[in-house]
């Protein structure tokens, strides 16, 4: 590979992701929207269980909101990443996959471009949800452990929006979106732990969440974020980050062998 | 029918005594291409030599495997067989600089709908590395041509089906590539919009120099624009020449007298004119098979009325495009046949 062609790819990067942003930031209710729901899981579901008392398996002196935060974030993440990743259906459907698959761009550099945008947009989200978690009454995380989540926050993104990819490089048509959704990402969200503690779960319930990525991710996020943690964070470091580089690949080998047409 | 190969592929071939030579003066070069799809053969063993500068069109009906080769060609589709280079690259094993090589304006819309045509335009000139200034004035050149300066800042989605047209071939030509493919350019548009179509297409090849593919299932736009021709037909290309060789191979031109009374003595008095190829007549009416009939016209209605012999009518038709493709397909190729093609593009994913 050329110097020239390095080049050429690394400003292909910059513009695939410029164009996600403008994207995004032109449809003002897609923004709003994919912030309102994990705002209502957050809102209801902290308010009401806040004042319930202790919940078994929350550690002492931890509320039950700061406990939740960390959690809608995960789930904020997975939701947009996946999106994200799975947004090629939609330039498939409307054609602009073409203009992209015939420029004379590595294929990597299109993955990376899609995934820098995925990033971008699932992280911004993610802080949005971070300070309405800190308004509602969380505990305010250290400087230190704030940008330490980010890197949390980019592992679990990269990780999902790799799985959309894979799903997206290898569907013909939306058809199978809604399958996705309720079979896979509800299920991923529901098992990760993010709403209560795994402890509470049957022993086959918890093999499962001990199977999913976005369980290592939310463990994470709460040892940044509140200081405490099932796992020790350099496991959740460890399993997610494998995760991570394995999906990213699975998408980028699937993207690279799908066939336009 | 029997694949035909490429007459001036051969010529060329021999002129320049080596190969080499003749694949230098080749935008498209093809031997053998082949592409399968399970168990169908979309494109069955094609050669093909199209030459820098030329403007080369397509003719088929729908799945007759235009759109395959130009798949192949771009690069979207890997060849099951057989090899093609475009622009001396070879499609397979130097796709980055085919891409680079080519522009293409697919037959179905590739824009983003949500960014404004000069946002499309921008987005391609940074995928094909140009810097900002570079890209600004491009842009303006490009939007020039197709007279879209003024709906430049439109969202995509807010754009005729004429305009978008339009605004792809405009991207198509930005990156100023050697070799630009056309796919069903006017399909669906009316008759007005058609006509500046044509008129950019023609502009392009000559005054930029540019090679164009071209793929139609409009006969009257092939007969207008291309230099040659390739037919289609099952993944076959069954006949290749320029238009006018085409026609004039298929035979003389027609005119066609209603006679009211008189008719047998004309016949009879018409035998006697050495450039009349061949006659027939049927009730009250006789069919005349002479070359350049419009000189001729003159001359047997003045004998016509010699024999008072009255004439109601007076009909000539010269051999068109249409009668070749029928000639050599067995088919007809469907009048209006945008309509007819959108109907059945009905569920988006047709076969193609």
């Amino acid at each position: 590979m050329s110097r020239e062609m390095v080049k050429g790819d690394l400003y292909a990067i910059y513009s695939i992701w410029l164009r996600e942003m403008l994207r995004f930031f032109r449809l003002k209710s897609r923004l709003i929207g994919s912030v309102a729901s994990p705002f209502f899981f957050l809102a209801f579901l902290g308010m009401g269980f806040n004042n319930i008392g202790r919940i078994p398996g929350i550690p002492e002196g931890v509320d039950y909101m700061s406990f939740l935060t960390p959690g809608i974030i995960g789930m904020t993440l997975l939701f947009s990443a996946t999106f994200a990743g799975l947004s090629v259906l939609w330039d498939r459907e409307f054609g602009f996959l073409k203009e992209i698959m015939v420029s004379p761009v590595s294929r990597i550099a299109i993955v990376l471009g899609r995934t820098a945008g995925g990033l971008t947009t699932g992280i911004l989200q993610a802080l949005i949800i971070l300070a309405l978690g800190i308004l509602l009454g969380m505990s305010i995380p250290s400087i230190k452990g704030l940008i330490l989540s980010l890197v949390f926050m980019i592992l679990i993104a990269t990780t999902f929006i790799g799985l959309g990819l894979a799903f997206a490089s290898k569907m013909e048509d939306m058809s199978g979106f809604s399958l996705i959704m309720n079979f896979l990402i509800f299920p991923l969200f529901f098992l990760s732990g993010a709403l209560y503690p795994l402890d509470q779960f049957p022993e086959i319930i918890k093999l499962l969440a001990y199977l999913n990525p976005l369980t290592y991710g939310v463990d994470g996020l709460r040892y940044c974020l509140i200081g405490t943690s099932a796992f020790s964070p350099l496991t959740d470091f460890s399993v997610l980050g494998v995760c991570c580089m394995a999906m990213l690949f699975l998408g980028a080998y699937l993207f690279e062998t799908t066939e336009v047409n | 029918m029997k694949a035909v190969r490429d007459r001036e592929l051969a010529e060329d071939f021999e002129k320049e005594a080596t190969p080499a030579k003749a694949a230098d003066n080749a935008a498209i070069l093809a031997r053998g291409l082949t592409k399968r799809f399970d168990k169908t053969i979309a494109v069955d063993n094609i050669d093909l030599l199209i030459r820098k500068g030329e403007l080369f069109g397509l003719l088929g009906a729908n799945g007759a495997g235009k759109s395959t080769i130009i798949k192949m060609l771009t690069t979207m589709l890997t060849p099951t067989s057989g090899e093609a280079k475009v622009w001396g690259y070879d499609i397979v094993r130097e796709r980055n600089e085919v891409r680079s090589s080519i522009g293409v304006v697919f037959q179905d819309p590739a824009l983003d709908g949500m960014l404004t045509g000069r946002e499309n335009l921008d987005f391609h000139g940074r995928m094909y590395g140009m810097n900002a200034s570079l890209r600004k004035s491009r842009i303006a050149d490009v939007l020039e041509l197709v007279d879209l300066v003024d709906k430049a800042d439109i969202q995509m989605q807010d754009y005729s089906g004429g305009m978008k047209r339009r605004l792809e071939i405009a991207r198509g030509l930005m990156h100023r590539p050697h070799v630009l493919f056309l796919d069903e350019p006017t399909i669906g548009l009316d008759a007005q919009t058609r006509r500046y179509i044509w008129d950019y297409i023609r502009r392009m090849n000559q005054e930029m120099d540019v090679t164009i593919i071209l793929t139609t299932h409009y006969m009257e736009e092939a007969d207008f624009l291309c230099d040659r021709v390739a037919i289609m037909d099952s993944g076959r290309i069954v006949a290749l020449d320029r238009p006018e060789i085409l026609k004039d191979a298929i035979g003389s031109d027609t005119i066609t007298l209603v006679i009211d009374s008189g008719g047998g003595a004309l016949l009879r008095s018409l035998q006697s004119f050495s450039w009349i190829k061949s006659m027939c007549s049927e009730n009250g009416s006789i069919e005349i098979q002479v070359d350049h009939a419009q000189s001729r016209i003159a001359e047997i209605v003045l004998e016509a009325s010699r024999n008072n012999a009255v004439i109601t009518s007076v009909n000539l038709h010269k051999p068109t495009l249409e009668d070749v493709f029928i000639k050599y397909t067995g088919k007809k190729m469907k009048e209006n046949g945008g309509r007819d093609k959108r109907a059945e593009m009905a569920p988006p994913r047709g076969g193609r």
